[in-house]
């Protein structure tokens, strides 16, 4: 596992990088996606379409590529 | 040293017509392009010349039915911006313009979806009162039927290509961790909603080979389609198939921009070992279904090892790779920002995966969907999920649910919009899109690889565009500059 170990630690310019990337459910990025998103949820019934049913029904496409 | 990793996109839509009584896919598809290159004057149509879709990378030709049609007759347009729009096999298609680096991909990628929405609005205009045209940016209906999202990467024809295969399926396997747009339930033939609630792909359910010539059966994870559309001697244009059509701008990014660098590496042989899989399509569904990202896969050579893992590996070996031979073959700006954020999304993937909902596609609608799932008591099989799915990817701003999620950006709406007329300065695209520009009523006809000029009464003339970084912004813009007509710029290059 000594491959692992090695990637896991990068050379310290670059890990003091990715700390600021990391971001747990407590993070206030974290906080943010989720009140934006019990903002989209409050809302999002006007934006689907009516029908589910029969839209996901009709949606047929011929295979492509 | 790696050659420079050119690029592009293309990516067939998905369409509908509502409240139609019969829906032809084809005409809705001719109907929408045609609708918006009405609107742009003149119109220049595609060159066949060079199409040869049978050329197989592995060393010889197929003949007959195996190979993938051109359909001449469909309504097929050139851009000012480089790009190609066309209809293919009843979807509309827009392949973007060369690019020079994974950001100018997402650029004219986010671009691309533009000029679909105007085209919607445009032939919005013509359709019968009660029907509506909407366009999704997906890859499957739900009901088996799949379409395309390709890319396409220049690559040296010294490689020989199982070398290429060896390298690339590994990580072809496995990017779907930060390149898949994310799908509810599974269209595999008895997988069972049970079974699969969600994937990390919308395509991994369509792969049935390792390496072929197919792209519409038996869809292979490296095809290998021979059309360089350049300098055959030279150059390999390796054709993707695998992909997803991402929403995210993150996706795009890192999709395109780690296969460029992995390219790059296998070019220059500098992948670490040997991570052959021992079953690679088994491998993608498997690695798609698994939404715990703990699964392994065995090795061909034994052992085994997890997607996530198996990932790192590759980018160490990058890292290792920029240190040594440095990053230009991916643009080194570019390639620096992919590494930071290779790394930076497998980290996270690993700590708390759900961070990522505002940065990657299948994250984004996984997090969506579980939300109004709880809310709503709803099981993985109703309706309501498997529509919101759909629509995460509807091109309407007012209708899309990516859009309503506010990804992160990687692009200005300044620059996107920009690129719907503006060919990247990077590549020879500059050069078709500003002679499109400059002198559209005397181009007959354009393809890639050359344009051709009607100056009157002499013939046709061809002009070559052989070279893929031949034509940049750099090297023909005091030229175009000095040419009045194309008479004189034709004389200029004496072709």
């Amino acid at each position: 596992m000594s491959e692992r170990e090695q990637r896991k630690k990068p050379a310290p310019s670059r890990h003091d990088e990715v700390v600021e990337e990391e971001a747990s459910p407590h993070s206030e990025r974290g906080e943010k996606i989720k009140a934006e998103l019990d903002d989209l949820l409050d809302e999002i019934d006007e934006v689907l379409e009516v029908n589910s049913e029969e839209f996901v029904k009709s949606y047929v496409q011929k295979g492509g590529q | 040293m790696a050659i420079p990793k050119v690029c592009g996109i293309e990516t067939e839509y998905g369409i509908v017509v509502r409240g139609a009584a019969e829906p032809n896919p084809m005409a809705a598809s001719s109907l929408l392009i045609n609708a918006y290159v009405a609107s742009l004057q003149p119109r220049v149509g595609w060159d066949f010349e060079d199409e040869s879709p049978g050329n197989d990378a592995r060393g010889y030709r197929v003949e007959g039915p195996a190979a993938p049609e051109v359909e001449t007759h469909l309504v097929n347009a050139v851009l000012t911006n480089g790009a190609r729009y066309y209809v293919d096999h009843a979807h509309p298609e827009l392949s973007i313009p060369e690019c020079r680096d994974a950001r100018e991909v997402v650029v004219w990628d986010k671009a691309a979806e533009q000029i679909l929405l105007r085209s919607m609005r445009a032939a919005q205009a013509t359709l019968p009162p009660g029907q509506e045209l909407v366009v999704y940016k997906n890859n499957s209906d739900r009901k088996g039927n799949s379409y395309g999202c390709h890319e396409n990467y220049l690559v040296d024809r010294a490689v020989p290509f199982h070398r290429i295969v060896a390298g690339i399926v590994p990580f072809f396997v496995t990017r779907q961790l930060f390149a898949g747009a994310g799908k509810v339930g599974s269209e595999a033939p008895g997988v069972s909603s049970a079974e699969v609630p969600f994937q990390l792909s919308q395509r991994a359910d369509f792969f049935e080979e390792e390496v072929g010539l197919e792209t519409t059966l038996k869809r292979p994870i490296v095809n290998t389609r021979d059309e360089p559309h350049c300098d055959a001697q030279r150059y390999r244009r390796l054709h993707v198939i695998l992909g997803d059509a991402n929403c995210s701008e993150v996706s795009t990014f890192l999709k395109v921009g780690a296969t460029a660098l992995v390219l790059a590496m296998i070019e220059d042989d500098e992948l670490g070992r040997d991570l052959t899989l021992a079953s690679p399509v088994h491998a993608l569904r498997r690695v798609s279904y698994d939404l715990g990202l703990s699964a392994t896969l065995e090795l061909a050579g034994g052992g085994s090892i997890s997607a996530l893992d198996l990932q790192w590996e590759y980018l160490a070996w990058a890292r290792k790779y920029a240190d040594a031979r440095g990053l230009e073959a991916v643009g080194e700006e570019v390639g620096a920002e992919v590494l930071r954020r290779w790394e930076a999304v497998l980290t996270a993937l690993e700590t708390d995966p759900m961070s990522l909902a505002g940065t990657l596609d299948w994250v984004a609608k996984y997090h969506l969907l579980s939300a109004y799932r709880e809310r709503n008591g709803l099981g993985w099989d109703a309706p309501r999920l498997a529509a919101m799915d759909l629509q995460y990817h509807d091109l309407r701003p007012e209708r899309s649910l990516s859009e309503r999620l506010g990804l992160e950006r990687l692009t200005t709406d300044e620059e996107v919009a920009s690129a719907t007329t503006q060919p990247p300065r990077t590549t020879r695209a500059w050069f078709r899109g500003r002679c499109l520009q400059r002198w559209g009523p005397q181009i007959v006809a354009a393809n890639w690889d050359s344009i051709v000029f009607d100056v009157g009464s002499d013939p046709l003339r061809r002009v070559p565009m052989m070279e893929p970084l031949k034509g940049t912004a750099e090297m023909v813009d005091a030229l175009l500059d000095e040419c009045a007509t194309p008479t004189e710029l034709l004389q200029r290059l004496g072709a």
